[in-house]
């Protein structure tokens, strides 16, 4: 394949000007940058890594930080657009390839802006200063009196030269100080304008950008046959029918992994469904299922983490003390595109592979662990594929890939996984168990909160070892999974939004589970989702008791004003206060400010349920965001929306069934999720803060639209419901007991 | 060999009858249009149009759509004359990471051949069966409604 020419290609369509995720710094303001280097810059302060300025008027970046469709490489081109004073037409990204950009970490947990456009955005102002003194050296002028527009420095008295003229191919061998200033906010051109998506068009006509779209010269097929359930052992394999079928061109086993490549693909997926038949295995009979997932969380032995202790020192006298628990199941990330890798081992020894993983440079060492090779023998290469939402199936299908190809030198081998392969393959969204209490006072106000979940990992990424690879179980000489570990503060993982952004006594306590009952990773904003809707559901109930308004009871303890400023956007835009209750209708409302550091949200929305049926339908929703400074109104409404939307899916269908013996849910049939007809008018406003920080967008509704559903369907129900999710038979259920 | 029309020219393609059109379109004919989504007509994502119906090309086997008119994504606009639902998707920047688009637009495409003018909620109803993951969904709308209008 023609790499450079492809990355070219993806670089137009590469995403867009939406910033998905969080920032913790004030990279952005626009006072001048603080002494000192910031993001990635201080790890790899040398410029020439970071940019290069060829004899053609064009400007190359290398960046650590891919695109999963959020639109880091418009945003990272914006800065340096704007820092550098050229066009943003000049300027051409190579992306998350291990051989040419510096090692950014995975592009995840929200720091691709802090860490990866920072870096770029002071990289381009120091060479852009460089240059200036070099130009004002050359005329022996002051630097002060030069200007520069594209690329074209102006001297005072009519000296013009351009940067790549002055370079003349030289590369800017100098290392950040972090002592340039970055352009004020009326200076700026891109930062904060509206330019559509580069990558839409591509994906409207048809063009080749996905993963899924790339067929090098000499291409073959592959497929996988995976187990029938985790830790099955293959027992006996018969290859000869499938050795016999057309266009079959080699069969690999090594210890239960089992792949096949073939010319065509309905070849290699015709013969893996030949040796599936073909073969036995071991599968074990021991283990949870989705029924009792909770009491064998419960069941585990934890590593237990106090991450909040501020209970009331000398508390008012204690009127009444409540509880509940909550229960989230497991969720997919259900990628519409399963995932898709190709891998090459070239002449020279190097594996190199296509991926849309997420995490390049460590996926990469993983796989150099599972084929035993040094380091400098993989190469990964971003590629753009299907929405992940977090770890999928990207990392696993490299793998998959890339020792299959080792079995077929010098041809590239493109796997494509079945939908079967991504529903019961992907590692999911933790199930999780959430006890709230509080004591209250004779008002209903709490005096205390007290906060315990349980759950299992949300963090199994490639983290540079082999066992962290699907695959890898399943060889002879297997790599086991890593003892996982549970991230802390800020970002937290299983306990992100654990503690509540309320002013309250709180204890709050983790009970990480360090063993697995199904696959389980990283999840758009991993345990926040279900601590935020066990978080504002149980502060609805505590409402209701107090017989005061939900949104009144909130602000009697909310003391940020840009928490409340989004609460009380979305509530007047719903209509919160002149709402007229009728029968079977019901309204609720929620409010979190993710991981606590990063965007506010307030949401309602309006909900009928059907008693007869159980069917919950979505009437209408109204929320409200404050996201800092907004870079692209349209993009953060987009994520937001999104979000929305994929939450409302979670928690009125979705759960993971699984057994031991397998997962259950292996298709769309078997896993449905929300389709257009199920899908309200969602109205967002956001409140934007000219000169804040970018807070970030991408996981902030996650949360809080479970919870305001968990409270409208209260509202119309009169029952508290705590398990998601909330399909017909289990709203029946619930009403059944209260009419009881 | 099966002898194919697509987008308006023929091809004779080189494989068995009952090869998925999909493979076909994707490999043979190295078309982006159409995706693999499920292999099961569950998704949506390889949706093309024969003879004016939106089909499944994961379960189409291909010597069933001989002699048929079988249009891609590519085949309704280029971004030099871009099919009024190309163009409504753009302008409403109807996607987040698009690997659904070319589902939407060739359901949709042959929903407004059939009713230029449907409701919301017709289009909803019509667009069931295409499946969405990133939340894209109210975007899709206003722009299969836009186009509508157009």
């Amino acid at each position: 394949m023609n790499n450079m020419h492809s990355r070219r290609h993806f670089l137009r369509g590469s995403g867009s000007l939406l910033i998905g995720f969080s920032i913790l710094k004030p990279v952005f303001a626009d006072a001048p940058a603080s002494n000192g280097l910031i993001g990635d810059l201080k790890t790899y302060p040398e410029l020439s890594s970071w940019l290069k300025l060829d004899m053609h008027g064009h400007v190359h970046l290398f960046v650590g930080k891919v695109e999963l469709g959020q639109g880091i490489l418009t945003a990272i081109t914006q800065c340096c657009a704007d820092e550098l004073d050229v066009d943003v037409a000049r300027i051409t990204i190579t992306s998350g390839d291990t051989f040419l950009v510096n090692d950014e970490g995975v592009t995840a947990g929200s720091q691709s802006m802090s860490y990866g456009a920072s870096a770029v955005r002071q990289a381009s102002a120091e060479a852009r200063a460089y240059l200036l003194n070099r130009a004002a050296q050359k005329w022996a002028v002051d630097v002060r009196q030069l200007h520069v527009k594209d690329g074209t420095i102006f001297g005072p008295t009519h000296q013009r030269i351009n940067y790549w003229d002055l370079l003349d191919g030289q590369t800017i061998n100098i290392t950040a100080t972090g002592k340039v200033a970055l352009k004020q906010h009326k200076d700026r051109r891109y930062i904060g304008k509206k330019i559509p998506r580069v990558d839409l068009p591509s994906k409207v006509f048809g063009q080749q950008i996905f993963i899924q779209d790339l067929r090098p010269q000499g291409m073959v097929h592959g497929r996988i046959l995976r187990p029938p359930a985790y830790n099955a052992s293959l027992t006996s394999l018969d290859t000869s029918a499938a050795e016999k079928m057309a266009g079959v061109l080699k069969i690999l086993r090594n210890g239960s992994f089992v792949g096949v490549i073939a010319a065509r693909e309905e070849q290699a997926i015709a013969a893996v469904d030949v040796l599936r038949q073909n073969s036995k295995w071991n599968v074990p009979h021991d283990g949870p299922n989705q029924d009792t997932i909770f009491e064998w969380l419960k069941a585990q032995k934890t590593k237990d983490l106090f991450i909040k202790d501020s209970l009331t020192k000398n508390p008012p006298p204690i009127a009444d003390v409540v509880e509940a628990t909550f229960h989230r199941p497991f969720h997919m990330h259900a990628s519409i595109g399963p995932s898709t890798a190709i891998a090459t081992l070239g002449a020279d020894g190097v594996m190199t592979i296509q991926t849309h993983s997420q995490s390049v440079f460590e996926t990469s060492a993983a796989i150099a662990e599972m084929l035993g090779v040094d380091l400098k023998k993989v190469r990964c290469q971003h590629v753009q594929g299907s929405g992940c939402y977090g770890h999928n199936g990207a990392d696993d299908v490299a793998a998959d890939a890339a020792l299959l190809a080792r079995e077929f030198p010098e041809r590239p081998v493109r796997i494509q996984w079945s939908r079967n392969d991504e529903h019961k393959w992907e590692p999911y969204g933790s199930a999780m168990i959430m006890h709230t209490k509080a004591s209250l006072d004779a008002k209903g106000d709490i005096i205390d909160w007290t906060y315990e979940l349980w759950s299992t990992s949300h963090g199994t990424r490639p983290g540079k070892k082999a066992g962290n690879l699907l695959p890898a179980w399943s060889l002879e000489k297997p790599f086991a999974l890593p003892t996982p570990i549970n991230n802390g503060g800020p970002n937290f993982a299983a306990d992100r939004n654990a503690i509540p952004y309320y002013d309250f006594g709180q204890k709050v306590t983790t009970h990480f589970i360090e063993n697995f009952a199904i696959r389980a990773s990283s999840t758009r904003g991993l345990g926040a989702y279900a601590n935020i809707f066990a978080t504002e559901s149980f502060m609805d109930e505590l409402a209701i008791r107090a017989k005061v308004d939900p949104l009144a009871y909130r602000l009697r303890t909310l003391k940020d004003e840009r928490a409340r400023a989004v609460l009380l956007k979305a509530t007047d835009h719903f209509g919160w206060s002149h709402y007229k209750p009728q029968k079977g209708h019901g309204r609720g409302l929620a409010f979190a400010r993710y991981k606590n550091i990063s965007t506010y949200l307030g949401i309602a929305m309006e909900v009928a349920v059907d008693e007869a049926s159980g069917q919950v339908r979505v009437l209408r929703i109204s929320a409200a965001a404050d996201a800092g400074e907004i870079v692209s109104h349209d993009g953060t409404l987009n994520q937001i929306e999104g979000g929305i939307i994929q939450s409302l899916s979670w928690t009125l269908k979705e759960a993971v069934r699984f057994d031991p013996t397998g997962i259950k849910s292996e298709d769309w049939t078997a896993y449905p999720i929300l389709t257009f007809s199920e899908i309200p008018p969602i109205h967002i406003d956001l409140i934007d803060r000219q000169g804040e920080p970018f807070l970030g967008a991408g996981e902030a509704s996650q949360g809080p639209t479970g919870a305001a559903l968990a409270n409208a369907v209260r509202d119309a129900t009169g029952v508290r419901f705590y398990e998601m999710p909330f399909i017909p038979s289990r709203i029946k259920q619930g009403l059944a007991q209260k009419q009881k | 060999m099966p002898k194919l029309r697509v987008n308006g020219q023929t091809h004779q393609v080189n494989v068995a009858d009952d090869t998925p059109l999909l493979f076909v379109l994707r490999n043979d004919l190295q078309l982006n249009g159409p995706k693999f989504g499920c292999g099961m007509s569950q998704c949506g994502a390889c949706t093309v149009i024969v003879d004016g119906q939106a089909i499944r090309s994961c379960v189409t086997a291909v010597g069933t759509v001989v002699g048929q008119e079988i249009t891609t994504l590519e085949g309704i606009g280029t971004p030099e004359k871009p099919h009024p639902l190309q163009k409504a998707f753009l302008e409403e920047q109807a996607a987040q990471c698009g690997y659904c688009t070319n589902s939407m637009i060739m359901k949709a495409k042959t929903l407004l051949d059939s009713h230029p003018h449907p409701t919301e909620a017709q289009v909803r109803s019509a667009m069931d069966g295409h499946l969405c993951r990133c939340g894209a969904h109210n975007r899709i709308i206003r722009a299969i409604m836009r186009a509508a209008h157009h």
